[in-house]
């Protein structure tokens, strides 16, 4: 499988690196502070494709962390907050749509 | 039900300890992700958008009532509290922990469950008709060649590689419920005219990016030579099967590219080189098999008891029983099915609680067994008909009582995008909202046998190149567009569905489906004649200019 690295990086608005937790599973997003947090907010935004290439880079690296790290488009809101950039990400950023058979 | 012996016990004990320990390695960072994954799906672990996903395999659709205990526990200690019932007789649980795995293992390995084979370029699961044993009609119970098959496929160390994937059904009845059509080996069991027990083997089918129905490479296969032949088929794909383009790597390519004579030539030439060896099965090892199955002992009862006479006056217990209730080959009993296709649910999903008041019925009603079938509802196999009202009134406590098995609220639907990281659009609220439009009973009866598949991207794990109305989920610029086609079948006349036109988006599919079923009932000749024969009589023309005239 082509590392991440390896792949052509577009990036057509602010975007961030997201990955799942490697214990849990759960989603989680790159922060300025090199760390991973599961609030959006956090995520730290890029811009530029050299400046994605560097975060998704150090976001990989981290193997034990997280895993599957991409580069995913975020909209930002009036408070200059990241929001979800289309449907998969808002699903994985505030579950899925339905109701589930029990209610967590 | 079949009794493991003590080889499998260990086996799937061992195979805990081994991948506790690989875990273990994981989170410590001494294997990589790229070390670990392979491992990882070979025992069902897959990564999805929220969490990992944990496959469990159901050999054959059968299982007793203290292994859906533990299933119900598994999802209420290591997940959200509910499973999901797959197409192909396995349970996934969405929101599994890794680091919380091993212990879920170790508690199904204790029931002798496992998820060894659910994922990975290996042999799947194999599947089998989820009446097996109980089915009027059936020649033999197939669950006994689909063990052998398990058995020999299990950690097989020339298979464990394949190019991609591979996946067996068996039926044997003339009635297909296993799909083996669309399966890369699929096996109908019959007897030649000298009484012998053998196989029709179908080769090459499967759905995904490029659909195929399965073709007949040998007529008749006799039983003892099952496993000679179809290691022989094996090798073949191991050989030649692409390893170069996951897309071109599974064997329905292969026998495409090369043409079914050509495959099959390869295949003979390959089986006389083995047939007389190892692999040929003398009657002792499958009578072995055959004793390790456990089977009810009937009482003699009455077709029509009075329990069941007095309670054909209730309406709402005859459209259940209507719709749910099927002939048993013994007399007084029947196989119930249980839907779980509720109005505005998740197709396939069961609550713990659900799944534990099911397993405490199946121990009242039906021998403690209880089954599962690849259109994503279960079955109690062994119901007395005089327990048929009791039956009733206590599913229906537990919402397992909607009266819609095989119509067109009945569908079978992938997880798509609200949980699985291949798809491209949703497949659940589609069937929800579907769900919601023909919640009148009254209509749906009207309608009669409909199926309707969904798949959130082309992998087609909602198989629904073969629903009689499939709805495929495709992106189109960000947003969720549907391509809808008509006319599949997954029985024994397995059939492709026609495209019908345009991809519609989201908010229009449930429309287009009410329009479809609009113009069946104003075309179909009589109320007997089902949608998917009218198709069949009159091709998809008439639809899609029903559909198309104002959009």
């Amino acid at each position: 499988m082509t590392s991440p690295l390896e792949q052509k990086i577009r990036i057509t608005g602010p975007s961030v690196v997201t990955a799942n937790r490697t214990w849990d599973g759960a989603v989680v997003y790159r922060t300025t502070g090199r760390d991973w947090s599961t609030d959006l907010a956090d995520a730290a935004v890029v811009r530029a494709v050299p400046d994605a290439r560097a975060l998704l880079a150090e976001s990989v690296a981290d193997d034990v962390g997280a895993v599957g790290a991409y580069i995913a488009p975020v909209e930002i809101g009036d408070g200059g907050k990241p929001a979800p950039g289309n449907l998969r990400e808002h699903i994985r950023a505030t579950g899925v749509t339905i109701a589930l058979a029990v209610q967590a | 039900m079949y009794a493991y012996d003590e080889i499998d016990r260990t086996l799937i004990h061992e195979r805990v300890s081994e991948f506790r320990d690989q875990v273990k390695r994981r989170l410590s960072g001494e294997l990589t992700e790229d070390e670990f994954k392979m491992l990882r799906l070979q025992n069902g672990v897959y990564l999805q958008l929220h969490a990992y996903m944990f496959r469990v395999a159901i050999p054959y659709g059968t299982l007793s009532s203290k292994q859906l205990r533990r299933l119900a526990h598994v999802a209420r200690r290591y997940d959200r509290g509910y499973g999901h019932f797959t197409t192909r007789q396995n349970i996934q649980f969405n929101w599994i922990k890794l680091a919380e795995l091993p212990d879920a293992l170790a508690d199904l390995a204790d029931v002798g469950i496992h998820s060894m084979q659910t994922s990975g370029n290996n042999t799947r699961n194999v599947t089998s008709d989820q009446w097996a044993g109980v089915a009027p009609g059936e020649l033999e119970d197939p669950r006994i060649w689909s063990e052998i098959l398990r058995q020999y496929t299990t950690l097989h160390p020339e298979f464990s590689f394949l190019p991609r994937k591979f996946k067996f059904a068996i039926t044997a009845s003339a009635h297909d419920r296993a799909a083996i059509k669309i399966h890369d080996i699929g096996l109908r069991l019959y007897k030649n005219e000298q009484g012998e027990t053998g196989f029709e083997v179908l080769v090459g089918g499967g759905l995904g990016r490029t659909p195929f129905i399965a073709k007949t490479i040998r007529p008749f296969v006799h039983g003892r030579d099952l496993l000679s032949y179809v290691e022989a088929i094996m090798r073949v794909y191991n050989q030649y099967g692409r390893r170069d383009n996951i897309y071109k790597a599974r064997i329905k390519i292969l026998v495409h590219e090369l043409g079914i004579e050509k495959f099959a030539q390869e295949v003979e030439e390959e089986w006389q080189q083995i047939r007389d060896g190892d692999l040929r099965l003398d009657d002792a090892t499958i009578e072995d098999i055959r004793s390790r199955f456990t089977y009810p002992v009937y009482e003699k009862l009455p077709h029509m008891p009075d329990e069941l006479r007095k309670a054909a006056h209730d309406p709402l217990f005859e459209r259940w029983r209507k719709n749910s209730v099927f002939p048993h080959k013994a007399q007084g009993y029947s196989i119930v099915t249980i839907s779980l296709k509720p109005v505005g649910g998740p197709p396939g999903d069961a609550s713990a609680e659900q799944m534990d008041a099911l397993a405490d019925l199946a121990d009242k009603y039906s021998f403690g067994e209880i089954r599962v079938g690849h259109e994503q509802n279960l079955a109690l196999p062994h119901v007395a008909r005089r327990d048929l009202p009791a039956l009733w009134q206590a599913l229906h406590r537990i919402g397992l009582a909607t009266p819609n098995v095989n119509l067109v609220s009945d569908i079978i639907a992938c997880p798509g995008l609200d949980y699985c990281s291949l798809a491209n659009a949703r497949s659940i609220p589609i069937a929800q909202e579907l769900t919601r439009r023909f919640a009148n009973h009254d209509t749906a009866d009207l309608i009669g046998r409909l199926h309707i598949n969904i798949s959130g991207c082309i992998n087609a794990c909602g198989h629904h190149h073969v629903g009689h109305i499939g709805i495929l989920g495709v992106e189109k610029n960000g947003e969720e567009f549907y391509q809808i086609t008509i006319g599949g079948r997954a029985d024994e006349q397995a059939a492709l569905g026609t495209l019908i036109g345009p991809s519609v988006p989201f908010h229009e599919v449930a429309d287009v489906v009410e329009d479809i079923v609009e113009a069946y009932l104003a075309l179909r000749t009589t109320p007997d004649e089902l949608f998917i024969d009218t198709v069949q009589r009159l091709g998809v023309e008439p639809f899609r200019e029903r559909v198309y005239a104002t959009r």
